[in-house]
């Protein structure tokens, strides 16, 4: 049977790279469509009538929302390649926490990081930075979260690795000097093609941050 | 083999009932341990929670998992009798859709609607009623979100099949009403009258006095405030 997939996207959002990830590690060949956020396009309203967000994934005309939901998705149905969650329950279970703490803790700091100051933005770099220690902590001396190949949690965690540059800029602190064995994993999941082509540039992501500051009046 | 099943919860909250409901579903013998959450948590809570120190968290043959929809999908897997996720991996993406919509839009949004303050209280009311209406639609006239049998997203939304109705005598809101939300109201019926549900509750009474309680704190900051 043929396969449609179709993948609604937007270049610097982290959730729309776990899904470029993940699609990439299977080897799962689909068809991309940049939206627009300001204007958003009738087939995403359409298939995400509720959140009205990106990434969508449609798979045969059927859409699957949220990008953590999309990943396990695609991890049951092309389960014969590179499983990206483990087959013993616990864990999986494990695997689900962690990845659950990285999305709800970056994208809430990380967003408090470069759209707030003073004392909010402060206390996000604390928060931030004591986030990406507990991570470590889990990652151990694993070269991924995944073991020896990259699974989940690399995938929901490693797209924030492309905004690093733009946190480190708006708070002004340096992440690598806090946290350099996440660094390293970094670097390492970024050797993957499958990573290195789905992130975007760190500079480039830091210029849409500083854009989106303009936009928002926010100095 | 024996399993050492122990559940650390706190009589009261949604999350703790999830976990219990899914394990007398599947009919899994475990063992209760209640934590006080606002005073005193044990050391073995922050043992097994250290990164979030709350409850629930399942203990099984000695490793602990937390965060409720976690502990869910985990008994899914372990216990195989009384399915609560659907086999199609597509079915079972959309029941972690609204599993997930209710944790991250609804069950906020209702809680809101019930303790914001008055300048903000008509916004919350409004996008409450938003979640109940989206609710309302998925489930289509179904017995239960999981069609004919509970499953996760019922588990899931038992804040609204029974906390939402004690809130509501409590504070006096009635948000959830039968003209609205017909389908949905008559599924907080047919959910809290299964015997495994009713056995998994908090007394009604007890929760009751506990919003009372939290009403009438919230009235007295209020005057304080406007003195």
């Amino acid at each position: 049977m043929s396969e449609e997939v179709v993948l609604l996207d937007f270049w610097p959002s982290p959730f729309g790279m776990r899904m470029r990830i993940a699609l990439a590690e299977k080897g799962i060949k689909y068809e991309s469509k940049e939206e627009d956020l300001r204007n958003k396009s009738d087939l995403l309203l359409q298939m995400n009538p509720i959140h009205q967000k990106i990434p969508v994934l449609i798979h045969n005309g059927k859409p699957v929302c949220e990008s953590l939901i999309q990943v396990q998705y695609i991890d049951e149905v092309w389960h014969h390649k590179s499983p990206l969650l483990p087959s013993d329950p616990y864990q999986r279970a494990i695997a689900r926490f962690w990845a659950d703490f990285a999305d709800k803790k970056m994208s809430d700091l990380g967003r408090k990081i470069w759209a707030t100051k003073g004392e909010e933005q402060a206390n996000a770099k604390k928060e931030f930075i004591e986030s990406l220690k507990l991570l470590e902590g889990e990652l151990g001396d694993k070269p991924y979260f995944g073991g020896e190949n990259l699974g989940y949690v690399d995938v929901v965690f490693v797209p924030f690795y492309s905004w690093f540059y733009a946190y480190e800029m708006c708070g002004d602190f340096s992440i690598d000097a806090e946290c350099p064995k996440l660094m390293a994993w970094a670097k390492r999941c970024l050797e993957k093609e499958s990573v290195s082509e789905s992130l975007p540039d760190q500079e480039k992501v830091y210029g849409f941050v500083l854009q989106m500051k303009k936009a928002f009046g926010i100095e | 083999m024996s399993e050492e099943v122990k559940v650390f919860g706190t009589l009261g909250s949604p999350m703790s009932c999830r976990v219990e409901l899914a394990l007398k579903l599947k009919g899994v013998q475990y063992e209760y341990i209640e934590e006080d959450v606002h005073k005193n948590k044990s050391p073995l809570l922050l043992k097994y929670n250290p990164v979030h120190k709350k409850i629930p968290v399942l203990l099984h043959n000695g490793k602990p998992i937390a965060e409720s929809l976690v502990i869910l999908e985990y008994i899914e897997e372990t216990w195989k009798g009384n399915p609560i996720l659907p086999e199609d991996p597509y079915e079972k993406a959309m029941a972690r859709f609204w599993a997930r919509f209710l944790d991250e839009k609804c069950l906020p949004a209702l809680w809101n609607a019930a303790w914001s303050p008055e300048n903000e209280r008509e916004k919350a009311v409004e996008e409450a009623c938003d979640c109940l209406k989206t609710l309302e639609s998925t489930l289509k006239g179904k017995r239960f979100f999981g069609g004919d049998t509970v499953g996760l997203v019922d588990i899931a939304a038992i804040f609204i099949g029974f906390w939402l109705r004690v809130l509501q005598e409590a504070t006096g809101q009635e948000l959830l009403s039968a003209e609205k939300f017909p389908d949905l109201v008559k599924w907080t019926d047919e959910f809290v009258s299964c015997s495994v549900v009713k056995e998994s509750l908090p007394p009604r009474e007890r929760l009751w006095a506990f919003f009372k309680a939290r009403v009438a704190g919230a009235m007295d900051a209020q005057t304080n405030a406007s003195k």
